[in-house]
């Protein structure tokens, strides 16, 4: 176990850098008892480290029984289509097959979704993307299964698709995708929803908010910047695809084995849909190969489900990668217009933003990521007149929904870009622009809520601007190709080769929005084992990758001062802890689990005072909790975890909740929608070849606040992690959708970062503790996913002087050759 | 199905197994299906992400790109057989665990393969050929800094134990832990 240095200075840096620490330039208030070791501020060793390296950890896709069949899904080959009739017999008569489901045999709900069901389990009336799931088979191999779809007939009558967002949006003539007089459930009054618009939200502040035109506000400003840009798709592309297995079970329900995000959400989503009390559809989380906001929505939960209970066996169903691409909701793709005014001395006067999103053929989270959209559309500034409009649609194309940092990551690349085009218009360095107009703590952002926690943003754009630059390129002698862009391909020497320098920062935020019940529910168990205190705590919260379950075991060795923790598997046998997303476990299941231990540790100091070792001279006697004893304050250790319990245990299970945000007013966007604020700010150093038109990111350096570091190591991964797939949409990753159809559903067409295309990344952590959170923690997730996209786009528009209005920057974006 | 099956014989871990597959099976799903390794994971079946990459006779091979027969004859090693037949971990999953080289731990056997590979080719390795061994495999959550970090981890803890026998030499022979 790692000895615990909350308040030293944590190197976090590549391997054989010059260490650049971890800076705390406050004080986060002590915790009671943070000298257990492996408690909150240290690093211990990940308690699902071991399993990870010697391949006994169980994923998804690992899961099996000896009878189980396995499941196949029939997706539709058309974006749009009207299904006049489904014949199952070929199907159904083949050897080994189970089971051949359609829309029919859904038991209960025909439709499903995260936040507005409008999915159907199996498609019925009409197919609205390609790929969408059709039928379902079980048999008693996967490639029995296979065959078996290629035998079932579906009749389809083609229709167009409704591919461009834009139209959607704007077009009264444009087909809708959910067509009037279907059956589906009143959307909420204050979306706008109509047409094909799943939300529209408008936010006006200053003179927008009086009706002022923009022609009004423009004459306030000296330098007028205005942008078009476009936002691709990008894909979460978690490395372990979709899998589950459903066991029938002999009350009538169903266990699911499922890697999620969420299994509360799914649990309700399933119940409906199968016609059963959700007490009978008990999830267990099994292992997450990463996720990223893509196993918010489900998958084949249900379709596994029905197999699973109309055969009565297990049904296992593992997407391939190819299907895995159409079977998970992608970033939502933008289309976005921006326009900036300022006064010649650097001062924004007013901002607009137009931000069309395209959602999809479901809702998915759609609405939530209009809200994000609209509230943080403009950025981290303090700008006087602001107006933004950004919708949410509906076409046939892949359906979109959460991926991390989601509305707020094509904002960033946009607002960013405008402050760049600013700066260069005033003549300013782009970090001088930046800090003349950022915002601090008391600032309000365009929603008019008011930033109620330290945000020194002037400060870490600085810092990002002082960290040592990387070494220049030698201008002579002995040329290394693989520094160069290009690498090993030789396609350079160096001729052609610029240099750039950008910069980005972005404002996100943590935790659920707009009103919605976040919380998050632990139970914890404190007793004595073989004559040691010992600790059980249970959640269902999804470990996806992030360390959450190292997390919740140092809140309870903090808390309880009993070093053994044990980290039950998460299950829906313990109340939602809601979804691993939104940057907000640490602070929701961090937070709960750390209500729950108050309570263990109430119960315990009763235990105490009932047991007469509080004196009467000593009332208001200060206990405390460490090393496994009681202790108090004045006179040290009263008693051993282990004699005061015996044999009893003390259990306690407590929800926790942040505090209430509101919906933004449907007219103006105003309100205090969100929790907390999380920033990030990137420097980005790259090589471009000119000719070619290939990047190579020499560095990709980061300041963030997270209010207090729980675990430095894992910080750093989260960190990291984000900036890279931040430098993915910046350079590389993108969905191609052409006609609604996705042309490169596979590794070798969907590129991803490798180690060869992320630099060494220099990490300054700043501590300024937000003082509504649990150990003034911040979420870390996703805000470097914001700042690292428009760094290093900026970066390279320095080198070569394009303007790039879209991401991710494609070769010929830089060479400048046109492209219908 | 009437499709022709063969009965093959594999040495996986120091282990033989057999099993009766048809000549198209892969070795990858031969391995997590046939024989229950499912540590070797698959994740885009095509040889791009390397999570799949198992060593064949001490090379690391993307078992997915090959096919199940083809392995006869030769020594296989997974991540089950990685560590010491008394148990102790190989120096690389030791260094991965302790240097925070994993989060979601699906692309870790792909890596630790690689890297074992590697340091018994260069057991000093610089930090940019620590970068190119594992440039073919990929990673979607660490932004691989900490996976550089083990990599130069491993080699050090492996010279601190020279002792510590090499996968895939033959080592696992004695009761590998199939």
């Amino acid at each position: 176990m790692t000895t615990p240095t909350p308040r030293t200075p944590v190197p976090v840096h590549s391997p054989r850098e010059a260490p650049s620490p971890v800076h705390s330039p406050r004080e986060a208030p002590p915790s009671p008892a943070s000298s257990t070791p492996g408690g909150v501020g240290s690093s211990p060793r990940r308690p699902d480290g071991t399993l990870k390296v010697t391949g006994e950890f169980a994923y998804s896709s690992d899961m099996w029984m000896d009878d189980m069949l396995w499941g196949a899904t029939l997706r539709s080959p058309h974006p749009h289509a009207r299904i006049r009739g489904i014949d199952v017999t070929g199907a159904v008569r083949m050897p080994g097959v189970h089971a051949v489901l359609t829309h029919e045999d859904v038991p209960g709900e025909k439709r499903y979704g995260l936040e507005y069901r409008d999915q159907p389990v199996l498609a019925f009336g009409k197919v609205r993307y390609r790929g969408e799931p059709v039928a379902i088979v079980a048999a008693d191999h996967p490639e029995t299964a296979r065959r078996a779809l290629d035998r079932v007939r579906v009749d389809y009558e083609v229709l167009e698709p409704v591919s461009d967002p834009v139209r959607a949006a704007f077009d009264p003539d444009c087909p809708l995708v959910h067509e009037a007089g279907e059956d589906l459930p009143p959307a909420h009054p204050a979306h706008h929803r109509s047409g094909n618009r799943v939300r529209y939200q408008p936010v006006r502040t200053g003179a927008f908010a009086d009706g002022a035109t923009a022609a009004e506000v423009r004459a306030l400003a000296d330098v007028v910047v205005t942008g078009e840009y476009q936002v691709g798709m990008q894909d979460q592309a978690f490395l372990g695809p979709e899998s589950g297995l459903a066991v029938p079970a002999e009350d009538g329900g169903v266990d699911l084995h499922i890697a999620t995000q969420w299994l509360h959400v799914d649990q309700s989503q399933i119940a409906p849909c199968l016609g059963l009390p959700p007490e009978k559809v008990r999830l267990t989380l099994a292992g997450v190969g990463g996720a990223f906001g893509a196993r918010e929505d489900m998958s084949m939960q249900v379709h596994a489900c029905m197999l699973a209970l109309r055969t009565g066996r297990p049904v296992k169903i593992v997407y391939n990668r190819e299907e895995s691409f159409h079977g998970h909701v992608h970033r939502h793709p933008a289309r976005l217009r921006y326009e900036h005014g300022a006064t010649r001395d650097g001062r924004l006067v007013y901002a607009t933003a137009e931000i069309v999103l395209d959602g999809g053929a479901y809702a998915s989270t759609t609405a939530a990521v209009v809200g994000v959209a609209s509230s943080l559309g403009l950025g981290p500034y303090e700008i006087p007149h602001a107006r933004v409009d950004a919708y949410g649609v509906y076409t046939t194309n892949p359906p979109c929904g959460a991926m991390r940092g989601f509305g707020a990551v094509q904002a960033c690349f946009c607002y960013e870009s405008q402050l760049d085009r600013l700066a260069a218009e005033l003549g300013l360095h782009p970090v001088e622009l930046r800090i003349r107009n950022a915002m601090s703590e008391g600032s309000r952002t365009a929603t008019g809520q008011r930033v109620d926690m330290p945000l020194p943003m002037a400060d870490m754009l600085r810092r990002a601007r002082e960290m040592p630059m990387p070494p220049e390129r030698a201008a002579a002698g002995p040329v290394d190709v693989r520094a160069l862009p290009g690498g090993v391909a030789n396609t350079s020497r160096g001729e052609g080769v610029r240099r750039g320098v950008g910069y980005g920062v972005g404002l996100k935020n943590l935790c659920f929005s707009e009103g919605f019940d976040d919380y998050s529910t632990a139970r914890v168990r404190l007793e004595v084992v073989g004559g040691e205190p010992a600790v059980q705590v249970h959640t269902a919260a999804a470990e996806v990758g992030q360390g959450l379950v190292t997390i919740k075991g140092q809140i309870a060795r903090t808390e309880l001062g009993v070093e053994r923790v044990t980290v039950l598997p998460s299950d829906t046998r313990v109340g939602s802890a809601g979804s691993s997303s939104a940057s907000r476990q640490s602070y929701m299941t961090g937070g709960a689990v750390r209500a729950a231990c108050l309570a263990v540790r109430a119960r315990v100091f009763e235990l105490v005072r009932a047991a007469g070792l509080v004196g009467d001279d000593h009332p208001d006697e200060l206990l405390g909790l460490a090393g496994g004893k009681v202790v108090s304050g004045a006179r040290g250790v009263l008693v051993s975890l282990a004699d005061l319990l015996g044999a009893s245990a003390v259990e306690e299970t407590r929800e926790f909740r942040h505090r209430a945000t509101e919906m933004l007013d449907p007219t103006t966007g105003q309100g205090a929608s969100h929790t907390q604020f999380g920033m990030c700010v990137h420097r980005a150093v790259v090589d471009v070849d000119v000719d070619l038109g290939l990047v190579k990111v020499v560095a990709l350096d980061a300041v963030q606040d997270v209010g207090r570091v729980l675990h430095p190591q894992q910080l750093a991964g989260q960190i990291q992690g984000g900036s890279a797939q931040g430098l993915g949409l910046a350079l590389m990753e993108e969905i191609q959708v052409s006609g609604s159809v996705i042309r490169n559903p596979s590794f070798t067409d969907y590129l991803i970062p490798t180690i060869l295309d992320v630099p060494p990344m220099r990490i300054e952590v700043l501590e300024h503790p937000d003082p509504h959170a649990p150990y003034g923690l911040r979420g870390a997730g996703e805000p470097p996913t914001l700042s690292s996209t428009p760094a290093i786009v900026a970066a390279v528009r320095a080198a070569t002087g394009r303007p790039l209005s879209r991401i991710p920057v494609r070769p010929e974006d830089i060479v400048g050759i046109e492209r219908d | 199905m009437t499709e022709q099956t063969h009965e093959i014989r594999l040495h996986v871990n120091g282990v033989p197994h057999t099993a009766t597959v048809p000549a198209r099976r892969l070795l990858s799903d031969c391995l997590r299906h046939d024989l229950g390794l499912t540590g070797t994971h698959v994740g885009c079946e095509h040889g791009v992400c390397g999570a799949c990459t198992v060593r064949l006779d001490g090379l690391p091979v993307r078992s997915c790109l090959m096919f199940a027969v083809s392995a006869q004859g030769h020594e296989i090693t997974t991540v089950e057989g990685m560590a010491a037949p008394d148990g102790t971990p190989h120096p690389v999953q030791r260094a991965f665990r302790e240097c925070h080289g994993l989060q979601c731990g699906f692309c870790t056997p792909g890596f630790l393969a690689v890297v074992a590979a590697f340091l018994e080719e260069n057991p000093d390795p610089t930090e940019e050929q620590a970068r190119e061994a594992v440039g073919g495999n990929l990673c979607r959550c660490t932004g691989y800094q900490n996976i550089v970090r083990s990599v130069l981890r491993a080699a050090e803890l492996a010279r601190e134990h020279p002792g510590a026998e090499p996968p895939g030499a033959g080592a696992a022979a004695e009761g590998g832990r199939a």
